[in-house]
């Protein structure tokens, strides 16, 4: 069905945490008196280092327009206008990052771990906490996963997004535009949803994120080791049938409960 | 107080009421506002989907110093609501444009349009109605025919003016996009209607067809980077219109070239300046609004902090640029977070190309003088027009020391956008929105 593609599927894809905050990085230059998240002109704010520098002030842009992006709550189409314009800043702020070796590039992908990508989209944007630590995942992790880690958060999240993408096929091409991340949301199984529980700390997850996972359908085969390796001990492997989809459904509604 | 006079060809007075609604809503916001081709009348159309009509009044030999005024014509709801429950999304109400059409009888025309649907409205009027009927009585009951013994001929008779709108036609389900932008064709027989992908080519008389003349949609959704922002025929060809991007560049298209107009036939665009370059640079380059000279030889543009004029003969750059407000320039970032960097404005053409305006922030809007070269400051508000006063130009202070009058570009309320101006056709009339007040300034008369 035609409609506004890439609008909706910002709609139904990316969704950080209600919690903005958790996205930025922690430790940043922005103090307290900072008035603004922006640094425009030569503004003097009380106690404020001195301004920002160049490569965090862009990475604060970046992480602006991912948010802005994001279109929860609007019963009304978003401006198509708008977000093809955001997301071309987006892309600018990405290539020139890359240029500047600013954007850590994991190492190629491996072959098979298509249906890992969209529980990669998701999942890096909650976690928040790991991405301060650095920490870097389990080793037999599919490498979309964060192996950015070490850069600033929301720096991380995209990487892997976008990393996401490059393992579907565009490799070493830039994606051409934010609504190949959503697609890997739409398209693939939900095998992974015990992932986006596994570390579940409830500002870290909304509904739309869970939901997502919710939508595809059915488990796939290969989902599962990867799971395995995110899920802290004790998570119930995967398995395709209708009464796990139930029992996901049960534990969506504990965690929305618990938060 | 100084006499801009010299300046510019003439100094708008406020009106004597400034035309408002009573209570301010969202709906009352003004979406747009047009002159029809006399200046008789004046339409705006409003967030809730309503259309008001002005009308001038008459001047009247024993008030000649009175200019003729703009009073209420006519009020009627346009567009309502809806629904898309495929989508599971609001269609909004609100008018994004509306187009008058020449008068060919004693009806007014226009088409009003919200995102998805363009709507053929006549305004006509009604001040006689038919007396003295056989079959009915005076109420419209039906009488009974055995007491019917004599007939008559109904006879019309004068009754108080009532002017009433009614939809001729209505063009639907023709955009999967949000219409920007709607152009009567000067053949006036067609219009185009176009949205952020496409524009469609429509005869008036024909709505379960429409004509498509541009498809920018690629066939991978994922590869979009650029979208039509605004489009307009030609005021005299009616086989060339011109549409403009978000990425700053205008193409113009002759009809005649080929069914499917994707090849411009002209492309005009500015090389960037890099000295200038930011990652806002193409957001900023974003055309909100295009329109011809009424000459044609000409078109304007708008972006966020520019008006551009382009001469039809060269596409390499334009003729003339004149800054808006380029103390923003150094605030892009801010306008950026709180999204007034994505807010359209338009422009518009004095009667004879000579005078051009657009709005600004703070309720103020600007005028150039293409010959002179001098600029104006305005402000539409409230407190600063006293009725038959002169309009005070207004300054903003960039830096260093602020004069007593001016206002410093922090102190700028950005809430207050004059997003839609409107210029009468042939007289120094102006028609200015801000929010949900309309502002009415005529030139002083002599």
């Amino acid at each position: 069905m035609e409609g506004p593609e890439s609008a909706m599927a910002v709609v139904a894809g990316l969704r950080t945490p209600e919690n903005v905050t958790c996205v930025l990085p922690r430790g940043t230059m922005f103090a307290r008196g900072l008035k603004r998240k922006c640094w425009d002109g030569d503004e003097d704010v009380e106690g404020a280092p001195a301004a920002p520098s160049y490569s965090l002030q862009r990475q604060s842009l970046l992480d602006m327009s991912l948010v802005k992006l994001q279109l929860c709550h609007t019963l009304v189409e978003p401006n198509l206008c708008r977000s093809v314009l955001i997301a071309n800043t987006v892309r600018q702020i990405q290539e020139e990052m890359t240029q500047d070796g600013a954007w850590q590039l994991p190492a190629p992908p491996v072959a098979g771990r298509g249906p890992l990508d969209h529980l990669v989209s998701t999942e890096i944007l909650c976690r928040a906490a790991w991405e301060q630590q650095g920490q870097r995942p389990a080793p037999d992790l599919p490498s979309e996963l964060p192996g950015a880690l070490g850069a600033p958060a929301p720096g991380s999240a995209q990487s892997c997004i976008w990393e996401a993408d490059s393992s579907r096929g565009h490799r070493g091409s830039f994606p051409k535009s934010l609504d190949q991340i959503f697609e890997t949301l739409e398209s693939r199984a939900p095998s992974p949803v015990e992932g986006l529980f596994a570390d579940a700390g409830g500002p870290y997850y909304d509904l739309d994120a869970v939901l997502t996972g919710m939508v595809g359908g059915k488990s796939g085969p290969g989902g599962g080791d990867g799971l395995q390796a995110l899920a802290p001990a004790g998570a119930p492997p995967p398995s395709a049938s209708c009464k796990r989809d139930l029992g996901e459904l049960d534990h969506v509604v504990e965690i929305l409960v618990e938060t | 107080m100084k006499c801009f006079s010299r300046y510019l060809p003439y100094i708008f007075r406020p009106p004597n009421t400034i035309l408002s609604s009573s209570c301010h809503t969202e709906a009352d916001i003004i979406s747009t506002v047009e002159f029809n081709h006399t200046g008789e009348l004046l339409a705006t159309g409003d967030k809730g989907g309503r259309v008001v009509i002005f009308q001038r009044e008459q001047e009247s030999k024993n008030q000649v110093h009175r200019r003729g005024e703009y009073n209420v014509y006519s009020t009627f709801q346009s567009h309502e609501p809806e629904f898309d429950y495929l989508k599971s999304l609001e269609i909004e109400e609100k008018i994004n444009k509306i187009r008058w059409l020449p008068q060919q009888n004693a009806a007014y025309f226009l088409l009003s349009t919200n995102d998805k649907t363009v709507k053929l409205w006549k305004v006509s009027e009604r001040d006689k109605r038919p007396e003295g009927y056989n079959l009915k009585d005076e109420e419209g009951r039906l009488r009974d025919p055995a007491t019917i013994t004599t007939l008559r001929v109904p006879v019309l008779r004068p009754m108080d003016l009532m002017v009433e709108a009614t939809p001729r036609r209505v063009f639907a389900n023709a955009h999967t996009y949000h219409i920007n932008s709607i152009s009567v064709n000067s053949d006036y027989e067609t219009y185009m209607s176009a949205d952020d992908l496409r524009i469609n080519l429509w005869n008036f008389e024909i709505t379960n067809q429409s004509f498509n003349i541009v498809d920018i949609k690629p066939a991978n959704m994922e590869e979009l980077t650029e979208v039509i922002t605004a489009a307009e025929f030609h005021p005299h060809h009616c086989n060339t219109f011109v549409y403009s991007s978000s990425k700053g560049t205008i193409r113009l298209c002759d009809m005649r070239a080929s069914a499917l107009c994707d090849r411009h036939t002209k492309f005009f665009e500015e090389p960037e300046d890099p000295s200038n370059r930011s990652f806002f640079s193409e957001i900023i380059s974003s055309i909100s609004d295009v329109k011809f000279s009424h000459s044609g030889r000409y078109i304007m543009t708008r972006d966020y902090l520019t008006v551009k004029v382009w001469d039809l003969n060269m596409e390499s750059r334009p003729i003339e640029t004149y800054q808006v407000h380029d103390y923003l320039r150094s605030k892009l970032c801010s306008l950026y977070e709180n999204d007034c960097i994505f807010d359209k404005f338009e422009c518009v053409w004095n009667g004879s190309d000579s005078v051009i305006m657009t709005g600004s922030y703070n309720n103020f809007f600007r005028m150039f003088d293409r010959n002179t070269k001098r600029d104006v400051t305005l402000e539409a508000s409230r407190e600063n027009s006293k009725p038959r006063a002169i309009l005070k130009p207004r300054k903003v202070c960039v830096g260093g020391k602020r004069r007593k009058d001016e206002i410093s570009v922090d102190s700028l309320d950005f809430s207050k956008k004059i997003l839609h101006t409107a210029w009468h056709p042939s007289e120094n009339i102006i028609a200015v929105a801000a929010t949900n007040n309309l502002y009415i300034f005529q030139d002083k008369v002599n």
